[in-house]
């Protein structure tokens, strides 16, 4: 089959721009998104509507799961990686605005040239000696999270011809109940590329896509160190809550 | 119902081989536990074939009914950063498989036993993929379990056909298959959830 081309792709993510008003996930059958043709359920989710303790509760992690360093990716080689050093910063919260404290964020990002430490990334951008790209941390008291990196670079890919990811980080985060789960990418002000991501624009509602992009925050930035941002997260999940005696 | 709006998914994409999986990711159960089941199988799209870049999560009960899991899953290192791996003395209730170049996963764990009396005990499952948009969550049922199950409300509320995808088949003594169809035929296609 010919690749399409971003005309193609384009005038697709246009035809589905706001039909989904006020649904903040993709359809995970969003056609400009071409690996999602074969790998979306076509049968409608079964809803459950008396989720059983064990979908209301969740994993636990501990200080023993994390260590110091790895909020640092400069920090995790004998040298300093190349690109434009760092902060990210935000609080985990739940649809009720009460922060999700104690939990696990993972994430994971190109390096300054738009390369991943990943064997099958073929984009000829060198590899940084200096940077691996993976971080956890555990929310604090407040729900927060920060990371020490740099800014991960755009990179291509074959979703069709011309096709450029929008710099991005991965995140991956629990919440109280296993159903509150979430993996998703938080993605910089002002990138150009957006309106040509069929990923991003996978989110058809526009003040949902937004909210996918953090904010740069000068009172974060660290005169003579980094540029600072700001990220916020919602778990969405289940509206039904378990409590164990105790716990 | 909560107020803040939530904050969309985005798919996993295929570079997180290197930070979201960790050494004994599969191994719920204690070193030599002996009661020790594992649970296997394939995941697969739309076109019958297996999927290399899915990531399968299991959070469940403890062989106690406990749902208060552990912390130490994925414990580290503090000199070197490297994954020491669980200590196998409690149950973490965690476990995290990435589909091998053949679309296999698998979790060696223990049964999960009911959380109270009367209620039907399964492993929870979260799946994750590239060109997988939005996660996906089912229900690991073992057969042992079939006579309870059959009275539980959401599994007789579903066509027959369906139900089976919800039951892991036995293999062999403590070895069970749960495949994953992403994308199938009328009766193939794993029932998925949705908690609203």
């Amino acid at each position: 089959m010919t690749p399409s081309t971003q005309a193609d792709v384009s005038a697709e993510i246009a035809a589905l721009r706001g039909t989904r008003p006020g649904l903040a996930h993709p359809d995970r059958a969003y056609a400009p998104y071409r690996s999602s043709a074969l790998r979306h359920p076509r049968k409608p989710l079964v809803v459950v509507r008396d989720p059983e303790a064990v979908e209301l509760s969740g994993p636990v992690f501990g200080t023993t799961d994390v260590t110091e360093l790895d909020t640092d990716l400069t920090r995790q080689h004998t040298g300093e990686p190349l690109g434009e050093r760092m902060t990210v910063t935000g609080r985990v919260l739940d649809r009720d605005g009460r922060p999700v404290r104690g939990q696990l964020v993972e994430i994971w990002q190109a390096n300054a040239a738009g390369r991943y430490a990943h064997q099958r990334d073929g984009h000829p951008a060198p590899l940084d000696p200096n940077f691996t790209g993976v971080g956890r941390c555990r929310t604090d008291d407040d729900g927060r999270y920060a990371f020490t990196t740099i800014k991960p670079g755009p990179y291509p890919w074959r979703n069709h011809t011309n096709a450029w990811r929008p710099a991005h980080i991965h995140f991956s985060l629990f919440g109280r109940a296993f159903t509150q789960r979430l993996v998703t990418q938080m993605y910089f002000p002002g990138d150009p590329l957006f309106p040509y991501d069929p990923i991003l624009q996978a989110v058809t509602d526009d003040a949902a896509r937004d909210r996918l992009v953090a904010a740069y925050d000068h009172d974060l930035s660290v005169p003579e160190w980094s540029l600072g941002y700001r990220w916020d997260i919602v778990l969405d999940g289940p509206a039904a809550t378990w409590i164990e005696e105790g716990r | 119902m909560g107020t803040l709006p939530p904050t969309p998914s985005q798919t996993v994409g295929p570079f997180y081989g290197y930070a979201l999986p960790f050494p004994g990711g599969e191994e719920l159960a204690p070193a030599g536990h002996p009661g020790t089941i594992t649970v296997r199988g394939t995941v697969y799209d739309g076109a019958g074939a297996p999927v290399p870049d899915a990531l399968v999560e299991v959070w469940q009960a403890g062989p106690d009914g406990s749902l208060a899991g552990a912390p130490g899953s994925l414990r580290r290192d503090p000199v070197t950063g490297a994954v020491a791996g669980r200590h196998g003395i409690d149950f973490t209730g965690f476990a995290r498989s990435a589909t091998d170049a053949a679309g296999h996963w698998f979790v060696r764990t223990l049964p999960p036993a009911p959380h109270r009396s009367g209620a039907v005990p399964h492993l929870a499952v979260c799946v994750f993929a590239r060109g997988l948009l939005h996660h996906l969550y089912t229900r690991i049922h073992l057969p042992e379990h079939a006579t309870a199950l059959s009275t539980d409300p959401l599994f007789a509320a579903l066509p027959p056909n369906r139900r089976a995808t919800l039951v892991a088949a036995e293999e062999r003594p403590g070895t069970y298959r749960f495949d994953i169809h992403l994308q199938a035929g009328a009766s193939e296609e794993t029932v998925f959830l949705a908690f609203p």
